[in-house]
């Protein structure tokens, strides 16, 4: 069952995360209904609580809305869904900045090694 | 607001005249997934044995739901032993037979899917059973009750990850945590972190510290494993 989890955060968080990231990739879709809470539970391999936490937190930032008696659905809100994804990138790029500050490269360099990336294209970029 | 299904009130345990633990005071709440981690003799097995009533305190009081802990509770507990619990001679069916008719609230239909789910044959002698085997066959049978307290010695101890996981996964799959508390001591601390929703470190008979496991990541931003070692220093 479980999936692994990283030993430095909460497990809900990294619950949350995963979510987002499948939700911004399209694999859950805007209006979709969420596994229930046992069944994600048995699907990552956590205690139901915690799910019930994951779901709660992903309804506070109106990723996910509960509807009574029917269950989780992720939120038909398309322009939610554009700022979750807008700020999936924000937090990837800055904790990238970040270790790459550590490792000592200005933003010149980094800036430099992206746009030789960009003429390469991504590495899986399909369009 | 969490309502306290276990209380212990500076319980100690003496056996001539070694305390196997002293001074424990805490209350555990419903609905939840406990786990009680610790080295080797440090109070485990003496601490769920108090809680379930197998034991009597030397000193202190064990309340469950509020009330004292009597033997006779046992109908309202299921105690999962390291050891023993199942009858070489009968079958996997005549066994959970046996403990349908001895525990009232026992759940036939939840017995069923589990053996289904474990991959038990019914027919199937217990004797002939492998040990994962066995530790399944208990699994089912303990959380097959309706018993709003399951409490579980070490279900993990000496059975292969692929065994371990099918009991977790069991656990999780089978367990109504709207009417049950689970509680279990364990050394696969790793293993069981994640369906577990709050953890209690045993040392040397006392709690040396106890805290819900997302608590404890958010504080000390590690896994609960490094948090019971930085613990134990």
């Amino acid at each position: 069952m479980a999936e692994d989890f990283t030993s430095s955060q909460p497990i809900y968080l990294q619950l949350v995360e995963r979510l987002c990231k499948q939700i911004v990739r399209g694999d859950l879709s805007p209006g979709e209904k969420m596994p229930s809470l046992r069944d994600m539970a048995i699907q990552v391999g956590v205690n139901p609580n915690t799910v019930q936490r994951v779901y709660t937190e992903l309804e506070r930032i109106a990723v996910a809305e509960t509807r009574r008696g029917q269950g989780t659905f992720v939120t038909s809100d398309e322009s939610r869904l554009l700022r979750l994804r807008e700020e999936l990138m924000v937090s990837y790029v800055t904790a990238f900045l970040n270790d790459m500050r550590e490792m000592g490269f200005t933003l010149q360099e980094v800036m430099r090694s992206l746009k030789e990336h960009q003429a390469q294209g991504l590495p899986n970029d399909e369009r | 607001m969490e309502t306290t299904i276990v209380s212990f009130q500076n319980v100690s345990k003496r056996y001539h005249l070694k305390d196997a633990v002293q001074g424990l005071s805490f209350d555990l709440p419903a609905g939840k997934i406990i786990g009680f981690i610790g080295p080797n003799g440090s109070g485990k097995t003496t601490t769920l044995k108090l809680m379930t009533g197998l034991l009597r305190p030397t000193s202190g009081r064990v309340l469950f739901q509020h009330s004292r802990v009597r033997r006779i509770m046992a109908e309202h507990m299921a105690f999962l032993s390291d050891t023993g619990a199942v009858y070489g001679f009968y079958t996997v069916r005549q066994m959970v037979n046996y403990y349908a008719g001895v525990y009232r609230e026992f759940n036939l239909d939840k017995a069923g899917a589990m053996l289904e789910f474990m991959q038990l044959d019914g027919g199937q002698h217990v004797r002939t059973l492998s040990k994962g085997q066995e530790g399944r066959l208990k699994i089912v049978l303990a959380v097959s009750r309706q018993a709003p307290l399951i409490v579980m010695d070490e279900p993990l101890s000496g059975l292969d990850p692929l065994v371990r996981q099918s009991i977790l996964t069991g656990l999780i799959s089978y367990i109504d945590l709207d009417a049950q508390t689970v509680v279990l001591s364990t050394h696969e601390v790793d293993e069981v972190e994640p369906i577990l929703d709050m953890a209690v470190l045993l040392d040397h008979g006392e709690v040396r510290a106890m805290d819900s496991t997302d608590r404890i990541r958010e504080t000390m931003g590690g896994s609960l494993l490094e948090w019971m070692k930085q613990a134990l220093v």
